[in-house]
């Protein structure tokens, strides 16, 4: 059924919403361009002087021309290390390499010569992590020089720290997962194990090294002199060690050899999805910015979104009467069938049934969810807790934690407490989340939390017989909401790797298709569901 | 009439004459050689017949396997089209023998016409107008140096069985006469084993027109002249009807003339009179004489087509079956103006150079007649005439008519192989051309002009990279999308010897923004198709690695394999190393000696088996490291070669 929008892009709201949200955007693509400069143009030149491409370039140059690039982590550690480490200093991502999706791991040395900062470690982590749940052969542009050692505490010792890489390595090598590495530059210490925990390994002729001690460490140790290509550069270890397997005259070999690798890897997508052709939507995904208000506290019809999202605007509404407040219903992206459950609202005990019934049915039949999250919680009240809205939302929330679909989650507004758990926020392990510049999460709102901290001081100083003015609870509040502001921010949240990159949300249709996309090379195995509480 | 009607030749006229037959009802045979069973007149015909092999001598040469051909496949006639056997007397008389119909003169005109020295003889004697020369038979040396003397020079030396330039030499002065005398003979020799020679004038501004003549055995009409001069090395290029400057006079006095030829020797069947024509001072009646008479249907017939309304073929095949000449003199007139150009598969900048190749894509716009014996997927061997096609166009005058060529020319489409395209393009655009100032001295002296590359812009280096990209005709779902900054990608091309870079950014399906040399070109697709800098994109054609645009004449474009590089392992080593342990039994080289890559340098004997050391790379020894009985450690250093120069 195709729906049928009620937005005037005339209308001044209309154009209002616009201007919000392309301040908003201003704001993230000067934040993602800091983040694709790098280490700054004298790291730049430096590196270019030395014949290498740029980490960019090497994405670009590996990946079949054209390819669309669905990066991860793009302002990763935004705003942290007093931004010494531009997106964490590592280009991730999704792409076609002839015409397989794989996931490119590319260091930048332009950024403290490729060195592992704690937020690097998390987002090489978590683009390994995309890689196995959805089966993309890995690609390592190798080019750094290791843990960044005044942060070793955060980078070495833990589970998911350095030595995660590896065991990811090893275990989505023996999922047959492939793992091929392009050392291109340093490949030092534990970063010597990218290469020689891969599958298939290119190095550059007088350009990669890789050695577990570098030549300064291997003197002060035994005294030997020795110099890093005699140590371990490409002609070493193609021919005496067998590091590496093959040796590439420079950059542009080196990608075209990966390339090669690739299309040897004998691959075919295996769908289990039953796909259409793929048709725009009726709307045009521009008016995205009209049709969503600024301020989150706004109310609006999520269908207007899902009308510029889905193939030809149609959406077959599931439960339409029932619960409205969430929004679910079957349609395609780019021909994918796909299972929406979209927020329209406060969520209720009927509501979270409503969603819980859905998710079953989309597991039955193998169909993925997109969780358009807009949500502010479930409702509170004693009438709510009294009808078991607990219950009903643990309902939903163990659906969405155990059904064996894809999950793509994008916050297209609020993602405040209990919500974002039965909307599949992070926690939930979606396949991918992305977040609108518009979206704000935490665990309530800055003003109630405020709030709540204010009542709990008042009480305590009412109780010691105190006074409290209006203007004390005004000041007390204000740090409260402003650091909840502060963190609430997808700058913030993406900085951290709570999400997998901020989308303009012009591009969510092409950012779910490609996430869709990536998802159908993994196998939907069944589905068993926990103990719903009844 | 006959109903079956067999054709003995192959290519454009052969698929020429077929159609028209077709038209007329008849049955057609083909006949083929091995290499041509799957050609493009194998297929128009409703029967074939393999003659033998690959080359003419094997196949399309022997009257005897054409003649069993049509008489097996129950042919009452046969049409030799132009070349091979179709000015052959000995193959006439055997196609008579057989109680065949030979679709031209009879053997008698052929022979008449055969020899040129007695062709001249001849029509001096029927009051057609002959260079001054000398065609007799005396071939001494001292006597023909005298000749010429008398002549005047500058004289042209021909061989008298001679066609198509060879055997033929100019000469300036008599100091260069027996020079040119003794490679004329030798050539004519080679060629068609017959030296002798005859010698004529040389016409210092001179013309080649034609006419068109047609008889039926007694009577002929004359169907007006074409004008030849543009040609290159006596090959013709682009011809055309009726000839520029044409008087009226000139044209009655060159018909009649033509008539009077064609009738003497009781000419049946299209024939062709060609005369050298004076143009230094226009064209005059007085100015113009007989140089000789090719009887059968002429490659450049369709502009005579063109610019009569009349089909020559059908009118050849009404005459073989006896009929008397379809129309009378006064019932022929010319309507407007008609161009050919021969396109071929032939190397310009290298001279001219015969080329082959498999048409990856052939097509023609759809306003100009093409004539073509090969389709898109055929391949021009070195079998035969690299001859493409001609394409024939005809506008009321020759202004338009001209114009048509030249749009024609731009809107062909040729991949595969080169072609003289672009020359015939730069041709039709020539300002003398242009102005009628044609002689058959013109493209040998703006050949360069002529020949000169078309400038490469940079928006043709964008499209052959988009191209290159695999992005003209698709590219991947989403493509060029990317969260916040589009990514650049190289693509390396080749153009000749030209090493070209571009780098493209995609920012979607159908717009992508390429950087050639610091300037950046935005390419874009609507319904129409793409748009580069604005301008709509000429088409192109992707076969392999090669990319060709059609524009100027086809630009050609390489896709660089990056992989296409010198195998890694070992190649620029300088050390030569034992690959196990084992005894040196032989050393080769000696230090100061120059290797090449390949060349045995040392013999290792180890487990039981020698194995061979050889020279990774060129280069020169530098030392030897281990002695004949030596025996050494696997990675030993046995051979040091002197350390190279970095590559320019």
């Amino acid at each position: 059924m195709k729906l049928q929008s009620q937005a005037l892009p005339s209308s001044e709201v209309f154009q209002t919403n616009r201007a919000a949200h392309l301040d908003a955007l201003a704001e993230i693509q000067a934040a993602a361009d800091r983040a694709i400069a790098g280490g700054g143009e004298k790291a730049r030149d430096r590196h270019i002087s030395r014949g290498k491409m740029l980490p960019r370039e090497r994405v670009a140059n590996l990946l079949d021309p054209g390819s669309p690039f669905l990066e991860i982590g793009a302002t990763a550690a935004h705003g942290l290390y007093d931004g010494a480490a531009p997106a964490a200093g590592i280009v991730a991502g999704i792409g076609l390499v002839n015409g397989v999706q794989v996931m490119v791991l590319c260091n930048d040395a332009t950024v403290k010569g490729g060195t592992y900062y704690p937020m690097s470690v998390k987002k090489h982590l978590r683009a390994q992590e995309i890689a196995e749940e959805n089966r993309l052969p890995c690609i390592y542009l190798v080019d750094s020089g290791g843990a960044n050692l005044p942060n070793q505490d955060e980078v070495f010792p833990d589970r998911d720290h350095f030595g995660r890489i590896f065991y990811n390595q090893a275990r989505m090598s023996a999922a047959g997962i492939a793992q091929i590495a392009v050392v291109m530059g340093s490949c030092t210490a534990g970063g010597a194990y990218v290469p020689a925990m891969s599958d298939v390994t290119i190095i550059v002729r007088d350009q990669g090294t890789i050695f577990l001690a570098g030549p300064p460490l291997v003197k002060a140790a035994t005294g030997e002199v020795v110099t890093a290509e005699d140590l371990g550069g490409g002609d070493v270890h193609t021919r005496l060690s067998g590091v590496a397997d093959y040796l590439a005259e420079d950059d542009a070999h080196a990608l075209a050899l990966a390339r090669r690798a690739v299309g040897g890897l004998n691959l075919s997508q295996i769908t289990h999805a039953s796909l259409q052709s793929p048709e725009p939507p009726a709307y045009d995904p521009e008016e995205i910015l009209g049709v969503v208000p600024g301020d989150l506290r706004t109310p609006y019809d999520i269908r207007e979104v899902i009308a510029r999202l889905v193939d030809g605007s149609r959406f077959d509404e599931f439960k339409p009467r029932y619960g409205e407040t969430l929004v679910t219903g079957f349609a395609h992206v780019e021909g994918i069938p796909v299972g929406i459950v979209a927020n329209n609202g406060v969520l209720f005990s009927e509501a979270a049934q409503k969603g819980a019934h859905f998710i079953e049915l989309c597991s039955q039949r193998r169909i993925p969810l997109v969780f358009l999250q807009n949500i502010t919680g479930f409702m509170v009240g004693r009438k709510y807790e009294n009808e078991g809205i607990a219950r009903h939302g643990a309902k939903m929330v163990t659906a969405v934690a155990t059904t064996s679909v894809p999950k793509i989650t994008m916050l297209v507004g609020g993602s405040f407490g209990a919500g974002n758990y039965g909307m599949a926020g992070r926690a939930y392990q979606p396949r991918f989340l992305w977040s609108w510049p518009n979206s704000r999460i935490s665990v309530m709102g800055g003003a109630q939390a405020a709030g709540v901290l204010a009542t709990v001081r008042r009480d305590a100083i009412e109780r010691s017989g105190g006074t409290w003015s209006e203007q004390e609870e005004s000041d007390f509040k204000q740090p409260t909401i402003d650091m909840f502001e502060r963190q609430s921010h997808p700058l913030y949240a993406s900085a951290r790797l709570w999400d997998d990159g901020i989308v303009d949300p012009r591009k969510s249709r092409a950012v779910l298709a490609l996430s869709l996309r990536a998802a159908l090379n993994a196998p939907v195995p069944e589905t068993r569901f926990g103990v719903f509480r009844m | 009439m006959f109903n079956t009607l067999l054709i003995a030749n192959r290519g454009e006229i052969a698929c020429r004459v077929i159609e028209t037959a077709r038209a007329m009802g008849l049955r057609c045979v083909a006949v083929h050689s091995d290499v041509d069973a799957g050609a493009k007149h194998v297929a128009m015909a409703d029967m074939s017949v393999c003659i033998g092999g690959a080359s003419p001598a094997e196949s399309y040469l022997r009257g005897d396997a054409i003649i069993a051909a049509a008489l097996a496949t129950g042919a009452q006639a046969i049409h030799p089209g132009y070349g091979f056997l179709s000015e052959n007397p000995e193959f006439v008389d055997a196609v008579d023998a057989a109680g065949l119909v030979f679709v031209g003169p009879g053997a008698a005109a052929i022979r008449a016409m055969g020899l040129k020295d007695a062709a001249k003889r001849l029509m001096a004697e029927a009051g057609v107008p002959v260079v001054p020369g000398y065609h007799g038979t005396e071939q001494d040396a001292g006597f023909l140096a005298e000749q010429a003397e008398g002549i005047g020079y500058p004289v042209l030396i021909k061989a008298v069985a001679g066609g198509g330039g060879k055997g033929m030499r100019l000469v300036e002065r008599a100091a260069d006469f027996a020079q040119g005398l003794a490679s004329a003979q030798a050539e004519a020799r080679g060629a068609f084993g017959n030296p002798a020679v005859l010698i004529e004038k040389f016409v210092t501004a001179p013309r080649h027109i034609e006419v068109q003549v047609f008889g039926d055995g007694t009577r002929a009409v004359h169907l007006f002249e074409r004008d030849c001069s543009l040609q290159r090395r006596h090959q013709k290029v682009i011809e055309e009807a009726p000839a520029p400057g044409m008087t009226a006079p000139m044209r009655a006095a060159m018909g009649a003339a033509a008539v009077r030829a064609a009738e003497a020797i009781g000419y049946k069947g299209a024939g062709t009179v060609e005369f050298i024509v004076d143009g230094s001072e226009g064209l005059r009646p007085d100015g113009f004489w007989f140089m000789e008479m090719n009887t059968r249907l002429q490659v450049e017939h369709p502009v005579t087509e063109a610019i009569t309304g009349v089909d020559l073929v059908e009118w050849q095949l009404r005459v073989a079956s006896g009929e008397p000449l379809p129309c009378a003199q006064d019932d022929l007139t010319i309507t407007g103006h008609a161009f050919e150009a021969r396109l071929y598969a032939e190397d310009v900048p290298s001279g001219f150079l015969p080329a082959t190749g498999r048409l990856s894509e052939l097509a023609f716009p759809g306003d100009v007649r093409a004539d073509s014996g090969v389709r898109a997927g055929d391949v021009i061997s070195p079998h035969y005439d690299p001859m493409i096609a001609k394409l024939i166009v005809h506008g009321p005058t020759r202004d338009i008519a001209l114009r048509k060529l030249a749009r024609g020319l731009a809107g062909t489409r040729v991949a595969g192989t080169v072609t003289n395209l672009a020359f015939l393009g730069a041709l039709a655009r020539h300002g003398g051309f242009a102005r009628g100032e044609v002689d058959t001295g013109l493209i040998g002296r703006d050949l360069d002009q002529l020949v000169g590359g078309a400038e490469l812009p940079a928006r043709r280096v964008a499209q052959a990279a988009i191209a290159a990209a695999g992005l003209w005709d698709g590219g991947p779902v989403q493509a060029g999308f990317t969260l916040w900054a589009p990514l650049q990608r190289t693509v390396l091309l080749e153009r000749g010897d030209d090493a070209l870079s571009a780098v493209i950014q995609a920012h979607g399906p159908g717009c992508i923004d390429v950087t050639v040399d610091d300037t950046r070109i935005r390419a874009q697709r609507d319904g129409t198709g793409w748009r580069i800098d604005g301008q709509p994109a000429p088409g192109l054609f992707v076969d392999g690695a090669q990319i060709t645009i059609f524009e100027d004449g086809g630009q050609v474009f390489r896709i660089v394999d990056p992989l296409a590089r010198a195998a890694a392992a070992g190649a620029s080593g300088n050390l030569i190393e034992a690959p196990m342990p084992g005894r040196v039994v032989s050393v080769f080289a000696a230090a100061g000696q120059a290797v090449r890559a390949g060349d045995r340098l040392a013999v290792l004997e180890a487990m039981k088996m020698e194995h061979t050391l050889t020279a990774a790379r060129d280069g020169v020894v530098a030392e030897l490291l281990v002695t004949e009985g030596a025996q050494v450690e696997a990675g030993a250093a046995l051979i040091r070669l002197e350390e190279e120069d970095p590559a320019p």
